[in-house]
C-alpha cells in the first residue's frame, strides 16, 4: 500500500508545480485611434520617462524612484479647479494648485519608456504608478465603505465570493474606481 | 516466575509502519490540491520580477502565457544569449505572437473567448524592446488584456 501511495506521491511531485501566479493587470490601448482627437491640457498630464539606465524624468524633472509614488499620488489628487467650477473635486485632499492636474478624473499619467528600459525597472515603474491609484482609491473606500479598496476588489474578482456579496460589491467597487479612474498612457518607445 | 522476566537492556521494539500508507496519502492529497500540472517545459530563463500591487490570475482557463527570457543554457549554442520569445514548447519571432494567440483563442470554449487574458512571463533582465512589440502585436489582434506576471515581493528589490 505505501509503496502505492509513494509512487503517485512522486509522481505529483514531478508533473506538477506550485503556481505563482499573480501580477499587474493591465489594458492595452485598442489599435484603431479614437475617432475624435480630445485635446488635453498639458497640466493634466503627468508625464514618466524612463531611460536605458532606469532613471526616472518626471515632469521634466530628473527623480528618484522611491519618491515616485508620492509625486504620482500628488498629482492625481491635487483638484486644481475652484470652488464652484464644473468639475471641481470635493474629496481631493490635495495642494490644489491651480498649475497642476484639474480633477482625478482629468488626471492622465503618460509612460514612456526606452527600447533598451530593463523590464524589472518598467514593472517597478507601472507597480508604483499602481499604488498611487491603489492608495487614494483606499482612502476613499475607507471614508465611504469602511474598507480598503484592495480588500474589497479582491473578494469581488474571486469567483468563490457568493453571487450576492458580489453585486453588492460590484456598486461599491465602481463607484470608487470612477472617482480616481486608472488613466495610465503607454506612449510607443523611443529608439534612442 | 518466569512470568515476570526482566526484560534485557537495549531490546527496543521496532518501529510499527502500520501508519506509513496514511502519513503517505496525506502527503499525496496535500501535493495533489495545492499544486497543478506543468503545461509547457522552460527554454528560457524566467526569474520574474517582484511587484506589491498584484492581482491573483484566477480561471485558468482563460489565460494565454507568453514567455520570454534570455534561452536556457543548453539552448544558448544554437539561440544566442538575447532575450526570445517562447509560445507553447518552442522559440518564437515576435511576427508569431499574433498567429499564436488567434490560434489559441480559437481552442477556447466560444462564451470565454471574449474574456481572455494574456499573462505576459518576463525575465526581469529582458529589454522593454520586445515587450513593446509584443504588445503592439497583441494589439494588432485585438487581445488586450495583459497582466505581467511577477512574484509577490517588494518592488524595489528589482533595481538592485
Amino acid at each position: 500500500m505505501a509503496d502505492i501511495a509513494f509512487l503517485l506521491l512522486i509522481f505529483f511531485l514531478v508533473t506538477t508545480t506550485i503556481e505563482t501566479d499573480a501580477g499587474l493587470d493591465r489594458m492595452l490601448p485598442p489599435i484603431e485611434p479614437p475617432e475624435d482627437d480630445v485635446v488635453i491640457k498639458q497640466k493634466n498630464i503627468f508625464t514618466v520617462n524612463v531611460n536605458r539606465n532606469g532613471q526616472l524624468l518626471v515632469e521634466e524633472e530628473l527623480m528618484d524612484i522611491k519618491n515616485l509614488r508620492a509625486a504620482a499620488v500628488a498629482f492625481l489628487d491635487n483638484g486644481g479647479l475652484k470652488p464652484g467650477e464644473e468639475g471641481y473635486c470635493n474629496y481631493c485632499k490635495g495642494e490644489r494648485d491651480p498649475g497642476s492636474s484639474d480633477n482625478p478624473g482629468k488626471a492622465i499619467i503618460s509612460l514612456k519608456n526606452d527600447r533598451e528600459t530593463k523590464y524589472s525597472v518598467y514593472i517597478t515603474v507601472q507597480n508604483e504608478l499602481v499604488a498611487a491609484y491603489n492608495e487614494l482609491r483606499n482612502r476613499e473606500a475607507n471614508r465611504l465603505f469602511g474598507r480598503d479598496f484592495t480588500d474589497m476588489e479582491q473578494e469581488y474578482l474571486n469567483p468563490e465570493t457568493p453571487e450576492t456579496v458580489r453585486e453588492e460589491l460590484k456598486d461599491k467597487v465602481k463607484r470608487v474606481q470612477d472617482l480616481f479612474p486608472q488613466k495610465l498612457s503607454e506612449a510607443e518607445t523611443s529608439k534612442n | 516466575m518466569a512470568k515476570f522476566a526482566k526484560k534485557k537492556d537495549g531490546d527496543l521494539p521496532a518501529v510499527s509502519t502500520a501508519s506509513l500508507p496514511d502519513i503517505v496519502f496525506m502527503l499525496l492529497f496535500f501535493f495533489m490540491t495545492v499544486t497543478t500540472m506543468k503545461d509547457s517545459t522552460l527554454l528560457v530563463e524566467n526569474t520574474l520580477p517582484n511587484a506589491s500591487e498584484i492581482k491573483k490570475l484566477e480561471k485558468k482557463d482563460r489565460i494565454i502565457f507568453i514567455y520570454v527570457g534570455t534561452p536556457s543554457e543548453e539552448y544558448q549554442a544554437v539561440y544566442g544569449t538575447e532575450a526570445k520569445i517562447q509560445l507553447n514548447d518552442k522559440f518564437a519571432n515576435v511576427s508569431e505572437v499574433g498567429s499564436y494567440i488567434l490560434a489559441e483563442r480559437a481552442k477556447k470554449p466560444q462564451e470565454v473567448q471574449n474574456f481572455l487574458t494574456t499573462a505576459l512571463k518576463v525575465d526581469k533582465n529582458a529589454n522593454m524592446g520586445l515587450i513593446s512589440d509584443i504588445k503592439q502585436e497583441l494589439r494588432k489582434v485585438n487581445a488586450l488584456k495583459v497582466n505581467y506576471t511577477t512574484y509577490q515581493g517588494n518592488a524595489f528589490n528589482n533595481l538592485q
